[in-house]
């Protein structure tokens, strides 16, 4: 092509060139992801994509390693009644678009990587997320060359995408002979630098795109306005734009230079591109929100709220059982013998009849699958403060309220531990147990006095939930405290040190997702310990005058038994 | 691409390089975890060191790479009886290995044609005199994890199953890498890896460029830029072997090893498999520097990797334990 688009691409010419770069080197560029719900525009992009992958297979994110990798065709063996083997996708080295890849599982994005590493071409993930915490795998998106998005996009603003397959060709036969201008490989890994793209993939990936793309232009060499494209094509939605301001809320604000000066942009371009012009040229490439909804989904993962019991996992090892479901074992999923044979049986005298045999005649299709409900069992992670402050009759009042609680966890068969803090030190009471007898004499031996080592507490408590969590339980941290910390981490007396501990233990427990509860026990309201409980994320309930059955009663409605 | 990337082409990660240089000299160190961000060549540096490593000697046709005809194990079958030399075993075990793949199994093809009760050996026997490589090992199913302690612990791979009952030498390097955010490690298989490297990101623009240009130059021009390293990598595979031939005749003063005590004391690392890790790693790397007796220096150029992943967890340490054996160190081996 000989007239070069305006600067920048506009959302529909980039998603243009991004099919052009894809269909002219798929395996320089390692694929595309594809963000977009289902609709007419995106409908296009896909066929389009079909055009320019002729031999891409489709594959979604329940696939198992069977067909990944090959295994045995139980169809196949069923119907020829001695073994066969079928070939997985991933040995054939042909381009796979990968559905709903959104939902992808951490496993299989492991799997899809290496894949890429080694023999795969290229991936295109349609990722059809609707919230910031529902998005592609990070170590897929960091291999996948290209990024669209066509949310913003109005059927009027796009048009069928032009892939002749002559130019296609062409291109091919010119990629090995397209050259880069000398400082391209310094100016992509410097804007790379400074959008704070850690990983070396982008640029490098960006510079396969210059090539596809010059190569797809007719350009020998690969001209400025190329390079600033293949950057908008392959960093925009990596990283965080340096200095952007606040205000740039409204979607693609347009560079100010690209208004001011565009007669003596070409020239700069070709024999020196600056740092900043690609900058805003790759800034200008996306929404301002789109890049903190992408960011937002990075960290949404781990944090999860406070439940009313322990996270449902379905799965088909133990738990409740669900209604069986066709599908094929194998992967550890066992199959359901009864129901199989029951799908089966209405088809016996028809299958006997066409096979002309005596024997059970069971097709693929008849198939059944065991699956299980269970929830992960809960533990409550009491921390209780046993320090002088708090009063002894308080302190006999949160035992009070303890012990209501841990009647209704021995019913819901929830697990329970103690961490009492007092003096220098927190101790772990009693690590997580079903025993109520053992539980009430722990507890009703808890001595008070000394110092407040909130810290401690906290920490305890902390490490203790991780270990559970290990352990694949879902636990919760009830916090009874009075909230005046005076004993630091270290157990030294000393009130600044011991509350700043507190603050950046509280947040450091808030990082790792760990629901919390916190209870001021103390007779007036703390404006310290709300503090503490906004850093944890928690609920904070201050009980000026509780008494064991309130104190049950808020507990309850907090974290809805 | 048929050769790997040239394993002394990679630039900067000197700690990951390190390690992985002192496992060739003295496999006993007992393996190399790479754990860091995406795209720091991880992948690339383990895939280089297949390439890099030595031959060995071994009977031609045994499963397991006996270097003797009489240690080749007699469900083997027909061997014959050459010694040969072949690359040195890096195998990797993907992420969707089944057990059956990973120790072996009966092999249900001649079970059913045949009739005949033959072991398949799996992915632990080739691996054995080599290299056993995991990408993202955080994400490893448990019961997999639980197998490779077993074996690693053990060296020796021992199948009960399927009226099966058979053992064979399975002593290799285990190589894992994985990237922290996605999960963390079990402490168990941790203290297993005998030294361990964190990889971050090149922050200067001139690294990273420099490191842009090898790579493209590798794929662009491939066969100028393999013979500008090939020398560098037989240069680098000689040293090795004349390390391992010096590793024997290595003298390792007292002060020394009241040096590696007193470090673990002062880090707190739990056991004391940190102590003979970092004696070994420290005399592999006395050996491949030349030298003839252990030294202070090298015990510092390898205490961050051989202990900085046995510490106790501290949730408040955002620096990372890297920074606190890095101040132990300079507090205690002045």
């Amino acid at each position: 092509m000989t007239d070069a688009p305006a600067l920048p691409l506009g959302p529909w010419p980039r998603a243009e060139a991004a099919l052009a770069v894809l269909a002219v080197d798929p395996a320089g560029v390692k694929g595309l992801w594809l963000r977009a719900r289902s609709g007419p525009v995106r409908e296009r992009v896909t066929l389009a994509l079909a055009a320019a992958l002729p031999t891409a297979r489709r594959i979604h994110p329940s696939i198992d390693d069977a067909a990944l990798f090959g295994g045995v065709d139980l169809a196949a063996t069923l119907a020829a009644g001695h073994l066969r083997r079928s070939a997985g996708v991933l040995t054939n080295p042909s381009p796979l678009i990968l559905t709903m890849a959104e939902r992808c599982p951490v496993g299989l994005s492991a799997r899809l990587s290496h894949w890429l590493d080694g023999a795969g071409p290229c991936l295109v993930a349609l990722d059809e997320g609707a919230d910031s915490d529902e998005s592609l795998p990070s170590a897929l998106a960091d291999r996948l060359g290209l990024f669209l998005s066509l949310d913003d996009l109005a059927w009027s603003e796009t048009d069928v995408p032009v892939l002749p397959q002559a130019q296609i060709t062409a291109a091919q036969g010119r990629l090995g002979q397209t050259a880069l201008p000398p400082q391209a490989l310094e100016t992509l890994t410097s804007v790379a630098a400074s959008m704070g793209i850690a990983s070396l993939r982008a640029p490098l990936l960006a510079l396969s795109i210059t090539r596809a793309l010059a190569a797809w232009r007719g350009e020998a060499v690969a001209s400025g306005t190329t390079l600033r494209h293949a950057a908008e094509l392959a960093l925009a939605h990596r990283g965080q734009l340096p200095d952007q301001s606040d205000d740039a809320d409204q979607p693609a604000p347009p560079p100010p230079e690209q208004g001011d000066t565009p007669t003596d942009q070409p020239q700069t371009l070709s024999d020196d591109i600056p740092d900043d012009i690609l900058l805003d040229a790759v800034r200008a490439a996306l929404p301002a929100d789109l890049l903190a909804r992408l960011a937002a989904g990075k960290a949404a993962r781990a944090a999860k709220g406070i439940g009313g019991t322990g996270t449902v996992r379905k799965g088909n090892s133990r738990g409740r059982p669900l209604p069986p479901r066709p599908g094929t074992p194998g992967a550890g999923k066992r199959i359901d013998l009864v129901a199989t044979l029951r799908a089966a049986a209405p088809w016996q005298p028809l299958r006997r009849q066409t096979r002309d045999s005596a024997r059970l005649e069971i097709r693929q299709s008849d198939l059944r699958l065991k699956r299980y409900q269970e929830r992960s069992d809960r533990v409550l992670i009491f921390t209780v403060d046993a320090s002088g402050s708090s009063a002894l009759a308080r302190l006999a009042e949160a035992k009070g309220a303890v012990e209501l609680l841990l009647a209704q966890a021995y019913a819901r068969r929830d697990h329970v531990a103690l961490i009492a803090f007092r003096g220098q030190t927190a101790e772990v009471l009693l690590p997580p147990t079903r025993s109520l007898v053992q539980t009430k004499r722990r507890l009703s031996g808890l001595p008070g006095g000394g110092g407040t080592p909130l810290a401690s507490g906290l920490r305890m408590a902390h490490d203790l939930a991780l270990q559970a969590r290990a352990r694949g339980m879902t636990p919760t941290i009830a916090l009874l405290t009075d909230g005046r910390g005076n004993v630091a981490l270290d157990g030294s007396p000393n009130r600044a040190q011991a509350e700043g501990d507190a603050q950046r233990l509280a947040r450091v427990i808030a990082a790792a997702g760990i629901p919390a509860l916190v209870l001021d026990t103390a007779s007036r309201p703390q404006q310290g310990l709300s503090v503490l409980a906004a850093a944890l994320g928690a609920p904070y309930l201050p009980l000026p005058r509780a008494d064991a059955h309130r104190l049950s009663a808020v507990l309850q409605s907090a974290m809805a038994f | 691409m048929s050769q790997p990337f040239p394993f002394s082409a990679i630039v900067g990660q000197e700690a990951m390089k390190q390690a992985m240089v002192l496992t060739a000299i003295d496999p006993g160190i007992g393996g190399v975890l790479v754990f860091g961000d995406r795209g720091t060549g991880k992948s690339t540096a383990v895939r280089a060191l297949a390439a890099l490593l030595p031959e060995i000697y071994a009977v031609e046709g045994c499963p397991v790479n006996s270097a003797r005809i009489e240690d080749v194990p007699d469900w083997a079958g027909a061997t014959s009886g050459k010694i040969v030399k072949r690359p040195t075993p890096v195998i990797d075990l993907p992420l969707g290995a089944t057990e059956d793949r990973v120790v072996g199994a009966l092999d249900i093809e001649r079970a059913l044609t045949r009739g005949e009760k033959a072991f398949e050996p799996g992915l632990l026997a080739r691996a054995n005199r080599g290299y056993l490589y995991i990408d993202e090992v955080n994400l490893l199913e448990d019961h997999i994890v639980d197998l490779l302690l077993d074996v690693a612990q053990s060296g020796e791979n021992v199948v009960e199953r399927e009226g099966l009952s058979i053992r064979h030498p399975a002593r290799f390097v285990l190589v894992g890498s994985g990237n922290p955010e996605e999960g963390e490690l079990r402490p168990q298989l941790l203290d297993r890896f005998g030294l361990s490297v964190e990889v971050t990101s090149p922050r200067d623009i001139a690294t990273r460029v420099e490191v842009m240009r090898r790579r493209d130059a590798y794929e662009n021009d491939n066969a100028a830029f393999m013979k500008k390293w090939r020398a560098k990598d037989s240069g680098l595979r000689k040293a090795i072997l004349a390390a391992r031939a010096a590793l024997a005749s290595l003298k390792t003063p007292g002060a020394v090893l009241h040096d590696c005590a007193a470090l673990c004391i002062a880090l707190g690392s739990d056991g004391l498999r940190g102590e003979l890790t970092l004696l070994r790693a420290a005399r592999a790397a006395a050996a491949f520097d030349g030298a003839d007796t252990v030294g202070r220096g090298h015990l510092k150029t390898v205490a961050a990797s051989a202990l900085g992943h046995r510490l106790r967890r501290d949730p408040l340490d955002e620096a990372g334990s890297g920074a606190r054996v890095a101040r132990i160190i300079a507090e205690i081996l002045p």
